[in-house]
């Protein structure tokens, strides 16, 4: 894997249908950092993430890596639902970038991910046998397996209950140390906890706020003073 | 066990019908006597069946197969649906009975013409199914399989393929319930054997208990089918959520 470099977003614009989403948007993720954007719904975090990923074209602007290398290619992606084919059981799921690029499975380092995960008894479970839990950490066994350099992740724990999620979040930070991340959420506990950086998208057309950075490493303490400072002022920023 | 009482009660109402409206039994026979007809005419209906359901697995067989065919056609290849769509649309237009005649003309009296008959009557419902349930993959699924960079060929076998199989699991059900239509049309119109050879025969002779008879085997064979091929795509389809339902 290529040292994780940082991304570049430049003079972004999105327009649907007449409509400016936003424009002139730029925003700096750090290299081999968790950078967390906020915002309310409808404000166009997931159509910025789906530009970074290459997935959807932007209206105009540019993303680009440090590294000057396309970055398609080198995302994993994450999403608020596991996305776990249900025909596939845990390992084939986790395996399921090999199979769809033609490439030979490789069981034996998908077997050591779901044990990272703690699900190597889980390994030949279908979906559907799983909880939601069970279900994000094979969803996280499947990014670590693609060995990319740059993770987006599209609220992704969102529809955990609250003990769950703190875990899968630590369980996330610990395992994807040293990616660069782009972590997409409307929780500010979780964005203030696991992220070096975090960044507020609101207003329409939405414009960003001024990156804030939360002091100490992640995943931090729940009651930790710094975290509970900065929700409290994520959460003025998000009222405005 | 309530398919059976469901039959013992049917069984009763058409006795009693015949035992008390005093119908003549040349328009509705005693199902005693239909009983005695399949005792009597077992050997020359059990041949005339295996006639029929050869041509109904025949037809469900290649139907599913050219149907299927074509909806991955339409999914693998744009103008290929733009241009197949239509054609298919338009030929449900064209009723089924109206072809028979020509079928049987153009493909003799023998199994062919049924056999295409049956094709016609379930290539629709089977390419239909399949060519939505290729169309409506989960977005997320291709949005993954896109940053996975896969490849279009393995994207359509290995994610839309699958997630398409409930959709058409729907499409050969139907498939199944009509195909024993097609094969006996094509037996009215034009044959040398076959069940509904036989109940057209029976019915020119005005024998009503054996025309009974074979419709009796017919529906036997319709039901049996239709189970077997439910609950394969139960066991095939390990991964869809099952909450009860037929058989």
């Amino acid at each position: 894997m290529s040292p994780p470099p940082a991304l570049n977003v430049q003079n972004l614009a999105l327009h649907y249908g007449g409509e400016k989403i936003f424009e002139n948007l730029n925003l700096e993720i750090r290299a081999g950092e968790l950078t967390a954007l906020l915002g309310p719904s409808g404000v166009g975090k997931t159509s910025l993430l789906k530009i970074i990923a290459g997935l959807e074209a932007p209206f105009a602007g540019t993303v680009t890596a440090s590294d000057d290398l396309p970055i398609t290619g080198r995302v994993a992606y994450m999403a608020q639902q596991d996305l776990l084919l249900p025909w596939l059981s845990a390992i084939g799921n986790v395996m399921l970038g090999a199979t769809l690029r033609g490439e030979p499975p490789e069981p034996g380092r998908a077997m050591h991910l779901l044990d990272r995960v703690d699900l190597g008894d889980r390994a030949d479970a279908l979906p559907a046998a799983l909880s939601g839990g069970m279900k994000q950490r094979v969803a996280i066994a499947r990014i670590l397996y693609e060995q990319r350099p740059i993770v987006l992740m599209d609220e992704p724990f969102s529809a955990l209950d609250a003990i769950t999620r703190t875990r899968i979040q630590d369980l996330a930070v610990e395992l994807l140390a040293g990616c660069t991340i782009l972590l997409i959420t409307h929780d500010p506990l979780e964005a203030c906890r696991i992220s070096h950086h975090l960044a507020v998208l609101s207003g329409a057309p939405a414009e960003l706020g001024a990156p804030l950075t939360v002091p100490g490493p992640p995943p931090r303490a729940l009651d930790d003073f710094s975290v509970l400072q900065t929700q409290a002022q994520l959460l003025r920023m998000l009222a405005k | 066990m309530r398919p059976l009482i469901t039959f013992a009660g049917f069984l009763v109402l058409w006795w009693a019908i015949t035992q008390f409206t005093g119908i003549p039994s040349y328009m509705l026979p005693t199902p005693q006597s239909v009983a005695a007809a399949l005792w009597t005419q077992r050997g020359y209906l059990f041949d005339n069946l295996l006639v029929t359901l050869a041509e109904i697995l025949l037809g469900l067989v290649f139907g599913t197969i050219i149907g299927a065919g074509a909806a991955i056609a339409m999914a693998m290849y744009v103008p290929v649906q733009r241009w197949l769509m239509p054609v298919l649309v338009l030929s449900q237009a064209i009723p089924v009975f109206a072809l028979a005649p020509l079928l049987v003309l153009w493909f003799g009296f023998g199994m062919a013409s049924k056999v295409i008959m049956t094709i016609l009557v379930i290539f629709f419902p089977v390419t239909a199914a399949l060519a939505d349930g290729l169309r409506q993959t989960e977005p997320g699924w291709l949005d993954l399989a896109a940053t996975m960079n896969a490849t279009p060929k393995l994207i359509l076998w290995r994610l839309r393929l699958p997630a398409a199989l409930p959709a058409f699991a729907s499409g050969l059900r139907v498939a199944t319930a009509l195909a024993p239509i097609g094969a006996i049309i094509g037996e009215w119109v034009g044959a040398s054997s076959g069940l509904g050879f036989v109940m057209i025969n029976a019915n020119a002779r005005i024998q009503t208990d054996v025309m009974f008879a074979a419709l009796f085997l017919l529906c036997v064979v319709a039901v049996l089918l239709f189970t077997a091929v439910d609950r394969a795509l139960r066991k095939l389809l390990y991964w869809v959520p099952d909450t009860g339902g037929f058989s």
